[in-house]
């Protein structure tokens, strides 16, 4: 148990910059995940709190004790790799029990230990077989329990799915979850998948070119995202986003004249999500260009004036390819972005209480 | 051979040029082995047959089992002590090329610094360099540190003849085993070194063992140094060198077969570890 906190924590790896100055408090107990895109840094901010990778800038405290010159033995962390790096010429139970044994505990104990977080991941009957007799789920359960099994101040999780099929992974999530609400142990957790960031996490820090953009809880990441790129990384499919001209207070997008945007900032970009639009009498009028039916819902691609407009619609709206469609933003949904920045700007409306968190 | 419907149809015609391909093949895999073999096979025939079948001729196809050629090798003056001498110089050189190999193989496969690819080059670039050429300045140079004639010296010229082996299979041993194991065990309260005894060295341990095989059949092999750089602590090859033209034909045989066998069975041991160090799967 033991909160974390990074300081303008930069990497180089000789002229390629990887992290630029980033900082991230993690309170004790909190599940954060660090969501982006391969090639965003957040392997190499991961690896730097576990300190297998040593950063160019900045500290690294754990547990409010600066670790920076630890190696990772000391730092009270454990690690899930996305290869699982179970030992392989070790039993499950001592692939478990590696990191007890380390500490020189009893062995009456290691056993105790190591059966009580078996019986959490539901391996207990595992523990005599060696790593290649085990199949790639059962793997990532044994690389789980024995992380946890040191109970760890601090558990970072390196892309611990993305080896498992679709349908394991979201078996091994929903596990993973409960099981990590059991321990309450702070949790970093990397991914790239922007499902299991927002399934998972108390916060979401969205990663891009080595900054954290955005560090918020995933409803607000997902309604009030900091910048343009969040928007776009985020849901599926992305945020719509239009170009806008400002008209006195206002400003219209394709057509349709927005009565109050926001006054600061220069040049504009309107965004809004596929999800927030509706058919309405006034508003974004186009022309469908493909409907594909996606069970609970539509998704129509129209075209907007020149530009790819999506919208995500109630299936029982009749909408077919060459149809003009007239959709408005549903209320408080529409967002405002610099267009050179691309920093959100203030919202048209209030915006809506952040729940869930 | 994926559809057995529509290679049927066509057999006929594709066998042909198939078959013709395999027999080619086969003949040119019998003729290599043949190469190698006939010769171990008159060695050892030779050496277990009788002092007579030696010169007779055509040789029985199963060997006789007269232990008389070797036995008479075994008591032959010098050859205990030479067999010896070839056993504790094997020996060091193969501990020598392990302590220095491993080390050097697993910077190779694990750190990454200015001059990694020369250091390889150069490895293997010792090899390049004639034996011969050597052999004076050597001879003069352990004569002056007062290494001549001695097991250690002579140990010493084979570690770096192994060695390039020995560093090359051990990088690409511990280049096999994943980083992530040793990170693992680092994050689970493992120094680099004890990371290394508890997760490294046991999944190492096999292709270590065959670098050391290794080494010590070079060693076991070599001639040249140990006849040039010994004199009274001859080594078995170069003990026979040096009787083989005044030894009787049967001791000659008796010779090569105790030279040959324990190459031939340490090499069979390890051939997987040699297969992946001149980079053929072994899976």
């Amino acid at each position: 148990m033991a909160d974390i906190d990074i300081r303008q924590v930069a990497k180089r790896f000789g002229s390629h910059q990887a992290l630029h100055a980033v900082d991230l408090t993690v309170a004790d107990g909190e599940f954060v995940v660090l969501l982006g895109a391969s090639g965003s840094g957040k392997t190499t901010l991961l690896r730097i709190i576990a300190g297998l990778e040593t950063a160019s800038e900045g500290t690294v405290s754990i547990g409010g004790r600066r670790v920076d010159d630890l190696p990772p033995r000391r730092r009270g962390i454990a690690m899930v790799f996305q290869n699982y790096a179970v030992f392989p010429h070790m039993t499950v139970f001592d692939n478990i029990g590696f990191g007890l044994a380390m500490q020189k505990m009893p062995a009456a104990e290691i056993e105790r230990k190591v059966r009580r977080v078996a019986g959490m991941l539901h391996i207990e009957e595992l523990l005599k077989r060696y790593s290649g007799q085990l199949s790639g789920g059962q793997r990532q359960r044994v690389a789980v329990a024995r992380a946890l099994a040191v109970e760890p101040a601090v558990l970072l999780m390196d892309e611990p799915l993305s080896n498992l099929d679709a349908l394991l992974r979201l078996e091994m999530r929903a596990e993973l979850k409960g099981v990590l609400q059991e321990s309450r142990t702070t949790t970093i957790y990397v991914t790239h998948d922007q499902v299991e960031a927002m399934s998972l996490a108390d916060r979401i820090a969205v990663m891009h070119e080595g900054r954290i953009v955005q560090a918020a809880p995933a409803p607000e990441v997902y309604h009030h995202p900091a910048t343009r790129f969040v928007g776009g990384f985020i849901g599926n499919p992305p945020m719509n986003f239009l170009p806008a001209s400002r008209e006195g207070e206002g400003a219209r997008v394709a057509g349709h004249l927005f009565r109050d945007a926001p006054a600061s900032g220069g040049a504009l970009a309107f965004g809004i999500r596929p999800e927030d639009l509706a058919p309405a009498g006034e508003g974004f009028a186009g022309r469908v260009k493909v409907v594909e039916p996606l069970g609970p819902h539509q998704l129509v691609t129209m075209d907007l004036a020149g530009h790819l407009f999506r919208a995500v619609l109630d299936n029982d709206l009749a909408v077919r390819p060459g149809e003009t469609l007239v959709l408005a933003p549903r209320p408080g949904r529409a967002r405002w972005f610099d267009a050179d920045s691309g920093a959100s700007l203030a919202e048209i409306t209030q915006p809506e209480p952040v729940t869930g968190a | 051979m994926t559809s057995l419907a529509t290679t049927e149809a066509e057999a006929p015609t594709r066998a042909e040029p198939r078959s013709s391909g395999r027999l080619v093949m086969a003949s040119a895999v019998i003729v290599l082995v043949a190469w190698v073999l006939v010769p171990i096979y008159l060695l050892v025939v030779n050496a277990l047959g009788s002092v007579a079948a030696v010169t007779a001729w055509p040789k029985s196809l199963v060997p006789e089992f007269d232990l008389a050629s070797l036995a008479f090798f075994a008591n032959y003056a010098g050859v205990p002590r030479a067999l010896l001498n070839s056993f504790l110089v094997a020996g060091l050189t193969m501990v020598l090329s392990i302590g220095l190999g491993a080390p050097a193989g697993y910077a190779l496969a694990r750190f990454r610094f200015p001059g990694a690819n020369l250091f390889r080059l150069a490895v293997l670039m010792t090899r390049a360099f004639p034996l011969p050429l050597l052999a004076l300045p050597l001879t003069v140079l352990f004569i002056r540190v007062g290494l001549d004639d001695t097991i250690i010296g002579l140990a010493l010229v084979h570690t770096t003849l192994a060695m390039p082996f020995a560093v090359l299979i051990m990088a690409s041993l511990f280049m096999s085993i994943p980083e992530e194991l040793e990170e693992a065990a680092w994050t689970l309260g493992c120094s680099r070194l004890s990371a290394f005894r508890k997760v490294v060295l046991p999944l190492a341990l096999p292709g270590i063992a065959a670098a050391g095989i290794f080494a010590f059949v070079i060693s076991w092999n070599e001639v040249f140094a140990a006849a040039v750089l010994t004199i009274e602590n001859k080594t078995l090859t170069a003990f026979l060198l040096q009787s083989l033209d005044v030894s009787p034909l049967p001791l000659k045989f008796a010779g090569g077969a105790v030279l040959i066998v324990p190459a031939l069975l340490f090499l069979f041991a390890v051939r997987k570890y040699l297969f992946s160090l001149w980079g053929i799967a072994n899976r």
